[in-house]
């Protein structure tokens, strides 16, 4: 079996597992309930009831309805997307690597004929995959939503230029299939789901912040965080949708410009399945 | 190099498995050299943490030898072009318990690069379509451990390496997987199998190796491996039975166990030995054939190489 066809196969294979687990439909639905709940229903409710909440604080009514139109659904599809979206996909990740050492399924697939190259290659392909899809739908939902505010508050439908599209699809994937490989990696890494999930999520969500904390302070560690995934996917972002202040979305950040944000990011969309390529490659499955 | 004769399908050469370092340093597996030949049912034999599991996971490329090395089919162990060839169940089954047992054997499919109907026959081989359905996780145990059965038969492999496949079978089950066994080797498939269920392998393994604290003790046919029958004699008086016996086959070939009279011979010449009996006025009980089995063949084996190490 060649290569390519092993790869293709170990894909098919993996496709297969994940379409039909509910945990990765769970996620995915979490998702799209954060998107919805975050980039539209609060902003929405604020809105029209002329409250404020911690996202609208400060923000002009008229602002605020035109950041829930058509036209800047490329924005909210992406402004999750460094701290929860990529979050979500971590665990995703790392659920899909880790928990194949206790259910003892590594050790069924990696006894069947495709190398242990294509078996990576192909679960990372099917983890690739889901988040295309998953980005696909977050589109979706937010064009979806957005019309919907349109047709509610009887405003003209605007769409956003294919540019603006592409571009949030873009950056959407990469950071979501950053964070979607570093579970992966993590899951490789500590042979397991739940420590795996329980490192990342401290490190996406407390770690990282802490850090740009003390990197105030400390320029080592400043220079440290310059380089972390969670400061490349939200300048990534940032410099897609902007940062607005103190009052930003969470994870969104300005640390870095674009082509550096870009060039940490791709760093990682490299480094991390060649770290677990190599892992897979070398270590006893027990 | 690994050398051994041209029609073995698993051969392995001083096949060491050390873990950890320095003084925690602990041998699973120790220069073990065995050939498993072509079409055979081999039984690897040996007692809970013996080694069996850890030589077979080097076997099928999950885990990577200290030392020696070991070929599959004329390949390293873990190459795609061995594994493609073998189907292994080892330590219990490993699949998805979200998925059901068909939907499982269909992604050990894809992965084989067969369709759909290559699950569906597995199911049926192991009798388990009726249950196909249900979650993987509402399986018994031995329901389970017949998925992993099914799974490793599924691409009709040269080379099936089952540890331990009668664990959580029935008494009917256990029946059944050992009809199974010997009717793949029937058909020309290699099986290797481990297991601590003496009887079992007695009744179906062609050869044996017997592995203790990681050592391969001993490797030969069961026959070979049982030595030759003895002819257990009650006559009286017990001198002339003795005496008649020690002339059929020679004085250091006859011991008294009690009031029986033990003939280290072949059972062929137990008319002739009755025969003698009779003419020389000897009333004969009981004249009956024994084999050792293999259970106490492997205990004398295990129980020897302790006492050489407690000396």
């Amino acid at each position: 079996m060649s290569t390519l066809i092993a790869t293709r196969a170990s894909l098919r294979a993996e496709l297969l597992r994940l379409r039909k687990w509910p945990a990765v439909w769970v996620i995915l639905a979490a998702w799209l309930l954060l998107t919805t709940l975050f980039g539209y229903v609060f902003d929405y409710v604020s809105y029209s009831t002329g409250s404020t909440t911690f996202a609208t604080d400060g923000v002009g009514r008229a602002l605020l309805l035109a950041d829930l139109l058509p036209a800047h659904a490329p924005h909210v599809l992406v402004q999750g997307m460094p701290m929860f979206g990529g979050a979500l996909m971590m665990v995703f990740g790392a659920i899909v690597a880790g928990n194949g050492y206790g259910w003892g399924t590594w050790k069924t697939v990696l006894t069947q004929g495709p190398s242990r190259t294509a078996t990576t290659l192909g679960s990372l392909g099917a983890l690739t995959v889901f988040i295309v899809g998953t980005v696909l739908a977050s589109l979706a939902l937010c064009l979806a939503l957005s019309l919907g505010v349109a047709g509610l508050g009887s405003q003209p439908v605007v769409w956003p230029a294919v540019t603006d599209v592409l571009t949030s699809f873009g950056v959407g994937l990469l950071v979501l299939e950053m964070w979607a490989l570093a579970g992966w990696f993590l899951g490789t890494l500590v042979r397991g789901a739940a420590l795996s999930v329980g490192f990342g999520l401290v490190w996406a969500l407390v770690l990282e912040n802490l850090l740009r904390g003390v990197g105030t302070l400390l320029s080592p560690v400043e220079a440290f965080t310059k380089i972390t995934p969670g400061t490349g996917a939200g300048s990534l972002v940032g410099w897609l949708v902007g940062t607005g202040g103190p009052d930003s979305t969470p994870g969104v950040l300005n640390e870095l410009g674009l082509a550096a944000a870009l060039a940490v990011v791709c760093s990682y969309l490299v480094l991390l399945p060649l770290a677990a390529l190599t892992l897979m490659r070398r270590r006893d499955v027990a | 190099m690994v050398t051994n004769d041209a029609d073995s399908v698993v051969a392995t050469t001083d096949l060491t498995k050390r873990y950890g370092r320095g003084e925690r340093a602990r041998t699973a597996v120790d220069r073990v050299s065995m050939t498993v030949r072509r079409g055979e049912v081999y039984g690897f034999l040996g007692p809970n943490g013996a080694g069996k599991t850890t030589t077979l996971r080097m076997m099928v490329g999950l885990v990577r030898p200290t030392a020696g090395q070991v070929e599959v089919l004329g390949h390293p162990a873990g190459a795609s072009a061995a594994t493609t060839r073998l189907g292994a169940l080892i330590e219990g089954p490993g699949f998805f318990p979200y998925l059901s047992g068909r939907d499982n054997l269909r992604v050990v499919a894809r992965y084989r690069g067969l369709s759909d109907r290559a699950a569906d026959q597995a199911l049926d081989r192991v009798d388990l379509s009726a249950r196909a359905g249900d979650r993987f996780k509402s399986y018994s145990l031995g329901m389970k451990q017949r998925l992993g059965v099914a799974a490793a038969l599924m691409s009709e492999p040269d080379v099936v390496v089952l540890d331990e496949p009668t664990n959580g079978l029935d008494p009917g089950g256990m029946a059944e997987m050992r009809r199974l066994v010997v009717h793949l080797a029937a058909g020309g498939q290699t099986v290797l199998l481990s297991s601590h269920l003496l009887d079992e392998v007695q009744a179906i393994c062609d050869r044996v190796g017997v592995i203790h604290e990681g050592r391969l003790l001993r490797e030969s046919t069961v026959s070979d491996l049982r030595g030759t029958t003895s002819l257990h004699v009650r006559g009286t008086p017990v001198e002339d039975t003795l005496a008649v016996a020690m002339v059929i086959a020679g004085e250091d070939q006859v011991r008294l166990d009690g009031a029986t009279v033990v003939l280290d011979t072949p059972a062929e010449r137990a008319p002739e030995l009755a025969r003698r009996l009779v003419e020389h006025g000897v009333d004969v009980h009981e004249i009956s054939r024994r084999e050792r089995s293999l259970e106490e063949v492997f205990f004398e084996l295990t129980a020897t190489k302790e006492l050489e190490a407690v000396q």
